[in-house]
């Protein structure tokens, strides 16, 4: 490890931290030229986060400390993910911190404080959205890891930078499985996201809402850290997804050349990546509450699908 | 890892696929769709075949990717959907368990034949002997869309889903049956649409429903 | 003989029967709280760290033995300390020392057994667990085994007025001593004909295959219905409540892992070699057991039955991963074997701390507002700081979040699981990848479960007025809920010292124990050949210095007005306590889910109702499905028997003079 690739991984949150809203401005932008409205700026998350730095938190009269700590601690969280993903290079120090199982359990420790944060303060909205948050999550969670353990059959680790460069490396070839699993992920990462079969980032209205049901009581910078956190959990997400089942162009070395190679192709992928979901998002309709647990069941069945013919076909 | 030569690839993603489209049957409701599934279902095979047909130089192989081609991709869906139109059922009713439980009940149905078909598949010499797992967890997964429904229309279905699965089967085994025998079971097939949909006809009228739980009623002791 | 009394064994021993003295001194002065509490039971405590000091130090020794000249005559009870004692000593040590801290700050004045023999009963309890764990014999082994049963079935009926919790002791004595016939008979199975019942005589007896699946079935289920596998669970979520709460810590973190050190000394010990094909037994009920156990935790709405649900999932886990380490074992797969049972005895030492934590949590809050149900709490971060905070470690821990220690062992479990491809099995390696998803269902179930205990009792608004008279846990008790806490932060943190521990304590039992990748001491790399790796203190150390400089950049950048206001109503104006979700409201996509699980009775009132009610009662299927039938079938059985009972005592010396004629009879 020497002074470069600690000024690389360095480099790596930054990127992290400053694309993802502009990613979440992205797909915005996308939703709203593919239904026939006027777009927002490509910014608007940017100024949205800064405007609710400027301004006063109010807080509720019996939120206690927890309140005022979980949006650190997610957003905490979520830097720490976008560290150890390797969305630019492989091999930065980070990258080795965590496997892909390691990574689900870091998520799965924003969900339990969002969830926490949002029964803090003792209304229905919040442990409602708090309960329905955890649902999605454990029903996510079995999703997701059958789609780790084709990778892992695949490539013989759960090791993300791993998984990558031997996907990046061989020989092409049609993997039905891999494809399978990648329409799983991609369930499940719109699922997790709060994104629209499951739930709508754009609805306030409370009783069919999720994410924005346990939001509700933050303001201010408290509630700019927590969108924050999302776009950065969205922008994670997609970055596994591209680590995953799109690896080419990966950095596998710290040198300069290869890491803006890496980072031009990181912002192509991304543009991709955001139509799509923005796309999925545009033709398909939001789902009632008890229907997300037949969405993802949908999705543990591709993965297992996946599963399934990697071991008999071995593709 | 080394990797397979194209054409195989192909046909192992075209099996996975025939795979995934016993599930969306499974889970269909809409028997509009459910046929259209099915007529999918046919495509893949045919392609199957000429790709099989391509690799292996068996030319009756392109007889039967013919006979797929006209009988279950293009007549039997028409006639389908033209019995739909007829009979006015578009949709089936509520499926006889939840959704969600017949999928995982289906997963475990394709562990038992990918394992099942392990022997088998040893004994076989086909370069797709692998794809037999898959065939037989098409049929058996066709058998459980039968059991599943109400309505006679997608039961059919189902019973040519498994005809499907058994044409692969087959295909993968051996490279595809006898041609006299295709021909007689295409044969059969055929005749079997054209008297089932006269019965269609015959128990809307009796019961003004295709809904076979009025069949129920025939039981002996009522 | 300074060095026979140096040795790990002895100083073993000797602190087990200081645990004794302790409780016999206990009934010098029996109705003193302040003695018991004061002096005993920190000295007990004393003796727990002492002990885990001493087991800790002695993992890796090969096994020493001992034969103590007491017991019957010819019968002497032999004694042996190797490595997988050693870890249930450690375990047994440190759990208890936490617990007993705080159990001196915690009993008081007149709860039904005086203080005194409560405290005999609670350090017998300690004693007896402790010398099962050392036994190596049969007679030994199956004392220390019913002194451990009987003493706890005293402290879980320590308020033996209440007719409930008299039942519930029942109930746990009645399934525990059906359990210990299974035992009995299983080391029946296991002498191979020699009629000596050490553990030497067993581990050398040649079994024939059949004979041994037999015994390894006996001990599952005889060590299985201790532990809590369904179907034997039905006395966990009555006698657990039923107890005080350092009684149901010990239990629970405690107790039901002699369970699983039995089940391991004979499955890899005594038996020698597993065939692979009985791991499928365990792993089967082992993740029936996590679902169903997580799955009702969910719906409970008694802060107390909802851990004891919860510690029948853990169990179910840790079974699961007997199961696991039995069909790698057998199929000759030494490293994911290996790696399997490590992952169990980490999570059996992790479930320990955090269990614990959270029944003496419980304990906490019992006391400060006398309340279990969760409907009439809430809010308590408000009112006792301390206990919600550490107690937040140990629901965190649970729920299997890193970088605390509940994932450290799931996620070992889930490495091992990813072998299942390599498996030569048909059909086991495709349902594998399946039991790693139930396994992750459970897991993140246990997640939900841990955020509706925590939310529901220590945030929101207060759910009763008198709530807000509650005061936090004293200092002794802090200590003692601290100690825990810190077991679970450290076995978090640092798993990449305590894996090669472990590794060299299931190297004898036929293991090859890992090799782990020692390039740095804050990268655990468990499979290198797998790359894969994990870093806690990578997660924690980034994780803080992203909070901290946050904090400091909103400080430095931004202005820091706060302003206090009502929550959000809606416009509504009358937003009051009682209509934040219940315990109820919390589990019902549980009840809507897993429906077919449930024996739910329901009353909905009426849109006209003026007192509306609502009543929702989760019913076990299992309870009623085959116990009751049971119950029915010995109550029918006892009752055609019951014809001999002629109270006529010339009948009964009938009966005598016939036995003695045909006994006769037979001896000729």
């Amino acid at each position: 490890m020497n002074a470069f690739d600690w000024v690389a991984q360095i480099l790596g949150i930054l990127v992290a931290l400053l694309a993802a809203p502009l990613f979440l401005g992205w797909v915005n932008q996308c939703r709203a030229w593919l239904q026939n409205k006027s777009a927002p700026p490509l910014l608007q998350p940017y100024r949205g986060i800064r405007k609710l730095f400027y301004k006063d938190a109010v807080i509720a009269s019996n939120a206690s400390q927890f309140f005022r700590l979980a949006p650190y601690v997610v957003f905490g969280t979520m830097v720490t993910a976008a560290a150890i993903i390797p969305s630019v290079a492989t091999r930065l120090p980070f990258t080795r911190a965590a496997d892909a199982i390691a990574l689900v359990g870091l998520f799965a420790t924003a969900r339990v404080f969002v969830s926490l944060a949002a029964m803090d303060v003792g209304t229905a909205f919040g442990t409602l959205g708090a309960r329905r948050e955890m649902m999605i999550g454990f029903l996510a969670e079995p999703a997701l890891l059958m789609v780790i353990f084709v990778a892992s059959l695949i490539s013989a680790t759960t090791a993300l930078p791993a998984i990558s460069e031997l996907l990046a490396t061989q020989s092409l070839a049609l993997y039905p499985s891999l494809a399978f699993t990648a329409v799983a992920f991609t369930m499940v990462l719109l699922a997790e996201n709060a994104r629209i079969p499951v739930d709508n980032p754009a609805t306030h209205l409370e009783l069919t809402m999720i994410h924005e049901a346990m939001l509700l009581e933050y303001s201010a910078r408290h509630l700019a850290l927590m969108e924050w956190a999302a776009a950065l959990k969205l922008f994670n997400y997609v970055c596994i997804g591209l680590a995953m089942f799109l690896p080419w162009g990966l950095a596998t070395s710290q040198e300069p050349f290869a890491l803006t190679v890496a980072l031009l192709l990181l912002g192509g992928k991304l543009v991709l990546a955001g139509a799509g979901i923005a796309l999925i998002e545009t033709v398909s309709a939001k789902l009632r509450v008890f229907r997300a647990p037949e969405f993802l069941a949908t999705a543990f069945l591709f993965a297992v699908l996946g599963l399934l013919v990697r071991l008999l076909l071995g593709a | 890892m080394e990797a397979l030569p194209f054409d195989l690839q192909v046909l192992n993603a075209l099996a996975a696929l025939l795979l995934l489209l016993s599930f969306a049957m499974l889970s269909q409701r809409r028997i509009v769709t459910l046929v259209d599934l099915l007529a999918v279902q046919g495509a893949l095979l045919c392609i199957a075949t000429i790709l099989l047909a391509w690799r292996t130089g068996a030319t009756h192989l392109y007889l039967s990717a013919t006979l797929t081609l006209t009988l279950k991709v293009i007549f039997l869906p028409w006639l389908l959907h033209r019995l739909i139109r007829r009979l006015g059922v578009y949709w089936d009713t509520e499926p006889l368990f939840n959704t969600t439980g017949t999928m995982l009940i289906g997963v475990l149905v394709v562990v038992f034949s990918f394992g099942l078909a392990q022997p088998i598949a040893a004994l076989a010499s086909t370069a797709t002997r692998n794809a037999i797992g898959i065939a037989v967890a098409v049929v058996l997964i066709a058998f459980m869309t039968m059991i599943t429904r109400r309505k006679a229309m997608s039961q059919v279905v189902g019973f040519l889903s498994m005809e499907n699965g058994l044409f692969f089967g087959a295909m993968s085994a051996t490279y595809g049956m006898p041609m006299i025998v295709e021909l007689g079971v295409a044969l059969d097939v055929l005749v079997a649409m054209l008297v089932l949909g006269v019965f269609f006809f015959q128990i809307r009228e009796q019961f003004d429903s295709l809904d076979l739980k009025h069949l129920e009623s025939l039981k002996e002791d009522q | 003989m300074i060095q026979a009394l140096s040795s790990p064994l002895t100083l073993c021993l000797l602190l087990l029967t200081a645990w004794g003295i302790i409780g016999l001194a206990g009934l010098i002065r029996p109705s003193s709280v302040a003695f018991a509490g004061r002096t005993l039971f920190p000295l007990g405590a004393a003796c727990g760290a002492a002990l885990a000091f001493v087991a800790a130090t002695s993992l890796a020794t090969p096994g020493e033995q001992m034969v103590l000249p007491i017991g019957l005559p010819d019968l002497p009870v032999h004694v042996r300390l190797d490595g997988l004692s050693s870890a249930f000593l450690v375990l047994l040590g440190a759990a208890a020392t936490g617990i007993s801290i705080f159990a001196a700050g915690y009993f008081r004045r007149g709860e039904g057994t005086p203080p005194g023999l409560l405290c005999l009963q609670y350090h017998l309890f300690l004693a007896s667990m402790g010398f099962v764990l050392v036994a190596d014999d049969a007679y030994g082994f199956m004392l220390a085994w019913e002194t451990m049963a009987l003493s706890s079935y005293f402290l879980v009926t320590t308020q033996h007025r209440i007719p409930e919790i008299r039942s519930a002791g029942f109930l746990y004595l009645l399934i525990a001593h059906v359990g210990a016939i299974a035992i009995l008979l299983s080391f029946g199975v296991m002498q191979g004909g020699s009629w000596r019942f050490t553990f030497d005589a067993m581990r050398s007896a040649q079994l024939e295959p059949g004979w041994a699946a037999i015994a390894f079935l006996l001990a599952l289920f005889g060590f299985g219905a201790k532990a809590g596998i369904v179907p034997m669970h039905v006395w966990l979520p009555e006698a657990h409540p039923a107890a005080p709460s350092p009684v149901s810590a010990l239990m629970s973190g405690v107790m039901l892992k002699t369970a699983l050190y039995g089940l391991l000394r004979v499955t890899f010990d005594l038996l020698g070699e597993p065939a692979w094909w009985w791991g499928l037994v365990p792993l089967a009920l082992g993740l029936f057991t996590a679902l169903y156990g997580v799955i009702f935790a969910a719906a409970q709405t008694d802060m107390k039955r909802l851990l004891a649900y919860s510690s029948i999932e853990n169990i179910g886990i840790i079974i699961a991963g007997v199961g696991l380490a039995i069909v790698f074992a057998g199929s000759g797969m030494p490293t994911a074997a290996s790696l399997a049972m490590i992952a169990v005895l980490y999570h059996a030492l992790n479930h320990a701390f955090m269990k614990s934590l959270l029944f003496l949590g419980t304990g906490a809050v019992l006391h400060a507002t006398g309340e279990r149900n969760l409907g009439r709490l809430g809010g308590l971060i408000h009112r006792m700081p301390w206990v919600a905070w550490l107690t937040l470690i140990g629901a965190l821990a649970i729920a299997g979040l890193p970088p605390l220690n509940g994932f450290v062992s799931e996620w070992l479990l889930l490495q091992s699981f990813l072998f299942a491809d390599e498996l030569p099995r048909a059909f086991v390696n495709m349902l594998l990848p399946l039991g790693a998803a139930l396994l992750v269902l459970a897991a993140a179930l246990a997640g939900y479960v841990m955020v509706k205990f925590f939310g529901v009792i220590f945030l929101g608004q207060p759910r009763e007025a008198t709530l807000r008279s509650a005061h936090d846990a004293g200092v002794v008790e802090r200590i003692g809920l601290a100690w825990l806490a810190l077991g679970c932060v450290l076995l978090g943190l640092l798993p990449m010292q305590i894996i090669p521990l472990l590794s060299r304590v299931i190297q004898p039992l036929g293991f090859s124990g890992l090799v782990l990748d020692d390039g740095s001491w804050w990268l655990l790399v468990p499979l290198p050949q797998r790359h894969v790796s994990y870093a806690p203190l990578v997660f924690l150390a980034v994780i803080l210095a992203v909070v901290l400089l946050t904090i400091a950049a909103v400080r430095f950048f931004y202005h820091q007005r706060v302003r206090v206001g009502a929550p959000w109503d809606c416009g509504f104006g009358r937003l009051n306590s009682r209509m934040q979700d219940t315990a109820e409201g919390f589990g019902q996509p549980i009840r809507h889910l897993f429906n077919p699980f449930f024996a739910m009775i329901r009353e909905l009132p009426s849109p006209f109702d003026a007192a509306p009610r609502y009543r929702v009662v989760i019913g076990d299927r299992i309870w009623r499905g085959l116990y009751l039938p049971l119950g029915a079938l010995v109550r029918r059985v006892a009752s055609a028997v019951a014809w001999l009972q002629q109270g006529r005592i010339a009948t009964y010396l009938l009966y005598s003079f016939v036995t003695l004629v045909t006994l006769l009879a037979l001896m000729l």
